[in-house]
């Protein structure tokens, strides 16, 4: 599967290579309040980056000559936002047109060996806004079924081709375990045997492959490309991400998690403040929002916003996704700044909040070494906004996506170009 | 993600889609005043053998009585009026049910509570007339789901109050968003989906005690994908010219209904026509007693609605989900028809697909009666936020919103959209006192509502939990929010 992968990949940096962005300029960012959240915040600091990644931040940084100087006094500078949870560049268009790549057949609710970046379109209209947003890197996950897929990072640096944006693939599997008829079982003691029984066949598998070629097994409950996909999950290797909401959901997710040994990180979350201190115990990451309050189905009848930051409380490792209502997992992608300020109001830290937008999502799905913060090696994902991040008021000035600033205009921001005198001239902009 | 996921496709139900009845017609001339129906009883509505025959009875009367209270100071604090500019350090009192006084200082009674606003500001109760609230209620199963009477494209004769679940959980948390004010509309499945309701967000037993006194009933339409959508298989509209052959021929119908009744009503010759609930309801429009709400995403599709709407007479008062509004905020201004608009949805459909942040300024700037609504109990919840996001993209675009002016969008906009204007919707000495006091500056992100009062009854405070409204539903079923671990 992996080879699959890297083979389409190579096939389009083959076609593409003459568009491929070369990056190889340095570029100074500098008077700025910076926060590199791997560290203390640096009034008046220096970001330095060279060839797409980041070489130096601090206070006294020497700047090279010739290099591209960013002045950023009286702003504020952060890393790149990393939105744990989107759907981007699998369409444009929520539903009744055009393509949405997201969701798979599979067999019997489970597509474990769906890569959904294979479907990733890295010219999706979509990106600009959330890149607009500050969102420089995302992860995106197929959703649907009971094992929906493996899910990968990206940079929103607009490159053509797919090896060019790709940060980590797989970057984790994607599973639910809050919607029964979704994973095509009744109840949600089904769903997690068949959870479970997916597990133990990949263990089988993986004891008896030579026998399983020969056709000399029961049947397992998955096609081989799900049990191959499935490996490293089962050695821990690669996260498992389960969209659970309610307190039961959770409480079986655990176990799960603990039976077999496996790396899980939760999803939703509504009901995950009731058992918070169980879930810092068995250090399993949540991934939640702060901006549902509303006991929309029976499964999250204990929905609050102060969710996310009762769970870093009680020492849980929490990022920060959409939950509010808009398509934050497509369109709003961009919202994410406003979802930590609504953590803000409603318990959370602002450290933790920003860290839960950029530094604790790369650490959750391993690609610290990568981006979610400013640090010498990382990509230049970087962002100088007016003010406060979180601030409506505030806008993200200027992007700079592995170490190029990216400033291409949204297909909204041309719409209102057009249409801000009336009646309009079709030729521009 | 799930819940994501359903969250907008939801959205796109509840506002969404059944086939049309027929009727043409010319402009017509009000008759009366359905606000003024319950006093203005004249031999038609006295109770009685045919009382309900006429087109103005008021047949589920509001019982809406405002909650005791008390007279009120709030005293050092900003007041974004709605009705010009702010007052910085300035004070207001309520008392029996309306804002008494507002100014740098007001006349205290010895016997009111005293509030110290510093550093805090008030504002009027905010005004969502796009709901769904009780008629989708929470948890949303498919009992719960009473909003769309998707059985065929006009649904003239459904009512939305009779399907509102005032103990839907979801009314508590609006008012907890600053919501005093809100219309509850009929989904947009269909291409007339029925009356809306406008209710005061107040505990009661029934949907009578919550109704406003004296509102207006509005009409929902709805525009493009939907209707073709549902009835597309289940014998049309398919067609967005499906759609419109479908308005007007529930027009012509109306209209000729209208002549009849009113005929009758003048000479009182003989049988009185036949009531039909359906053509009762779009008579009524016709006579401009009730306001046209209409679900429209597109700017063309808006333009082809006014169109019908001078063909047969009537006004549309609000355009809402009007993504395209800022397309065509020339025609809706010289119009007087108000946008209805959310800060940033969009491409969730092909309609929805050139959804842009400066929505807000453009037509504020074209001079038309900017809205923010929601179609949605979280978005609902955060309306001041939706706001701030569209000062911000004005600002982009070189618009400066001033928040004077931005305050407007979710007070006294929504009100005239509502015609209680007079009533409602701005900080004004005579007006009902429904007030919310911030934390902060409304438009920031970490400002939230300290207290909420409806008609002078403080109905919401956030620093005591045993002042905070759960509904039947809530008991049990929802841990005590305030009752934190």
């Amino acid at each position: 599967m992996k080879r699959s992968m890297n083979r389409s990949g190579l096939a389009l940096v083959a076609a593409l290579a003459v568009a491929a962005p070369l990056g190889a300029q340095t570029i100074a960012i500098t008077g700025g309040k910076v926060y590199p959240v791997s560290g203390p915040p640096i009034e008046g600091g220096t970001v330095l980056m060279r060839d797409g990644k980041i070489v130096a931040v601090g206070k006294d940084i020497a700047i090279p000559a010739g290099a591209e100087r960013v002045d950023a006094t009286g702003k504020w500078v952060t890393p790149g936002l990393v939105n744990a949870s989107t759907n981007l560049g699998f369409g444009d268009v929520g539903f009744s047109g055009g393509p949405r790549e997201q969701t798979a057949k599979g067999h019997d609710g489970i597509a474990a060996g769906f890569q959904v970046w294979l479907g990733f379109n890295t010219q999706s209209v979509m990106i600009a806004p959330a890149r607009e947003g500050g969102v420089t890197s995302a992860v995106v996950a197929p959703t649907g079924g009971l094992v929906a897929g493996q899910a990968a990072i990206v940079d929103l640096n607009g490159a053509l081709a797919l090896t060019d944006v790709l940060v980590k693939a797989p970057a984790t599997m994607v599973a639910q375990v809050e919607d029964n008829d979704d994973a095509k079982v009744g109840a949600t003691g089904e769903l997690i045997g068949a959870l479970r029984d997916l597990i133990e066949d990949t263990k089988a598998y993986m004891r008896r492959k030579s026998d399983f070629e020969r056709a000399q097994t029961r049947q397992f409950v998955a096609t081989r490309r799900d049990l191959e996909a499935m490996i490293p999950v089962v050695e821990g290797r690669e996260s498992l991400t389960i969209y659970a909401d309610q307190a039961a959901e959770i409480r079986e997710a655990l176990s799960i998690a603990k039976d077999y040994g496996i790396k899980i990180v939760i999803a939703g979350g509504a009901e995950a403040w009731t058992m918070a201190d169980k879930i810092a115990a068995a250090k399993v990451p949540v991934l939640t929002g702060a901006e549902n309050n509303i006991p929309g189905s029976f499964n999250t009848l204990g929905s609050r916003q102060e969710n996310a930051g009762m769970l870093r409380k009680a020492g849980v490792q929490v990022a920060l996704i959409g939950n509010g209502a808009g398509g934050e997992e497509m369109f709003n992608v961009r919202n994410l700044r406003y979802e930590a300020g609504n953590a803000v109001a409603y318990g959370m830290s602002w450290d933790d909040a920003l860290r839960a937008i950029t530094l604790v999502p790369a650490e959750i799905y391993g690609v610290s070494d990568k981006v979610g913060s400013l640090k010498a090696g990382l990509e230049g994902n970087v962002v100088i906004w007016s003010g406060d991040p979180f601030e409506f008021s505030t806008r993200a000035e200027q992007v700079f996506v592995r170490g190029k600033k990216i400033d291409a205009p949204s297909r909204q921001d041309m719409l209102a170009k057009r249409y801000q005198t009336l009646p309009p001239k079709y030729n521009t902009p | 993600m799930r819940n994501v996921v359903f969250a907008a496709a939801f959205s796109v139900l509840a506002c969404s889609p059944a086939k049309g009845s027929q009727a043409p017609a010319p402009k017509v001339k009000a008759t009366g005043d359905s606000t003024k129906s319950k006093d203005s009883k004249d031999s038609t509505t006295t109770a009685g053998r045919g009382a309900l025959s006429v087109p103005l009875a008021d047949p589920f009367p509001s019982t809406y009585k405002p909650f005791p209270s008390k007279t009120t100071v709030i005293k050092n604090v900003t007041i974004l009026t709605a009705a010009g500019p702010r007052i910085t350090n300035g004070a207001i009192l309520l008392k029996d049910g309306k804002i008494e006084s507002v100014g740098a200082s007001v006349n205290a009674p010895a016997d009111a509570v005293v509030i110290d606003g510093k550093g805090k500001f008030v504002t009027p109760g905010i005004i969502d007339i796009h709901s769904h609230l009780g008629v989708y209620s929470a948890p949303g199963v498919e009992a719960a789901s009473d909003g769309n009477e998707a059985t065929r494209p006009v649904t003239a004769y459904v009512w939305a109050e009779h399907s509102v679940w005032p103990q839907d959980p979801q009314f508590p948390r609006n008012l907890a968003g600053g919501v005093t004010t809100l219309q509850v509309l009929p989904g947009s499945a269909n291409l007339i989906g029925g009356r809306s309701v406008v209710l005061k967000v107040v505990p009661a037993r029934t949907v009578q005690g919550m109704k406003f006194p004296g509102a207006k009933y509005g009409l929902k339409m709805a525009c493009g994908e939907n209707p073709k959508r549902v009835y597309g298989n289940k014998g049309g509209p398919q067609t967005r010219m499906g759609n419109v052959a479908g308005y007007r021929t529930a027009w012509i119908e109306a209209e000729q209904y209208r002549r009849k009744w009113d005929k009758w009503n003048a000479d009182k010759k003989g049988d009185p026509p036949a009531r039909d609930l359906n053509l009762e309801t779009l008579a009524e429009v016709l006579r401009g007693n009730i306001l046209v709400h209409n679900h429209c995403y597109r700017a063309d599709e808006m333009a082809q609605m006014i169109d019908i709407s001078h063909e047969f007479g009537y006004k549309i008062r609000a355009f809402h989900h009007g993504v395209e509004a800022y397309k065509l905020a020339d025609v809706l201004a010289k119009e007087n028809i108000g946008a209805a608009l959310w800060a940033d949805w969009g491409g969730f459909k092909m309609e929805a697909l050139d959804g842009i942040r400066a929505n807000f300024a453009l037509t504020n700037q074209a001079g038309d009666k900017t809205i923010v609504h929601s179609d949605d109990p979280s978005g609902s919840q955060r309306l001041n936020q939706e706001a701030a996001k569209g000062i911000e993209a004005g600002k982009e675009l070189g618009i400066d919103i001033s928040e004077d002016q931005a305050i407007k969008w979710l007070t006294i906009n929504p009100a005239w959209a509502l015609d209680l204007d007079s009533k409602i919707g701005s900080i004004e000495a005579g007006k009902d006192a429904d007030v919310v006091l911030w934390s902060g500056d409304p438009f920031s992100v970490y400002t939230r509502t300290e207290k909420v009062w409806v008609d002078g009854a403080l109905l919401f405070d956030r620093d005591d939990v045993k002042e905070q409204w759960r509904t039947d539903f809530d008991l049990g079923f929802v841990p005590q929010i305030g009752g934190a671990q």
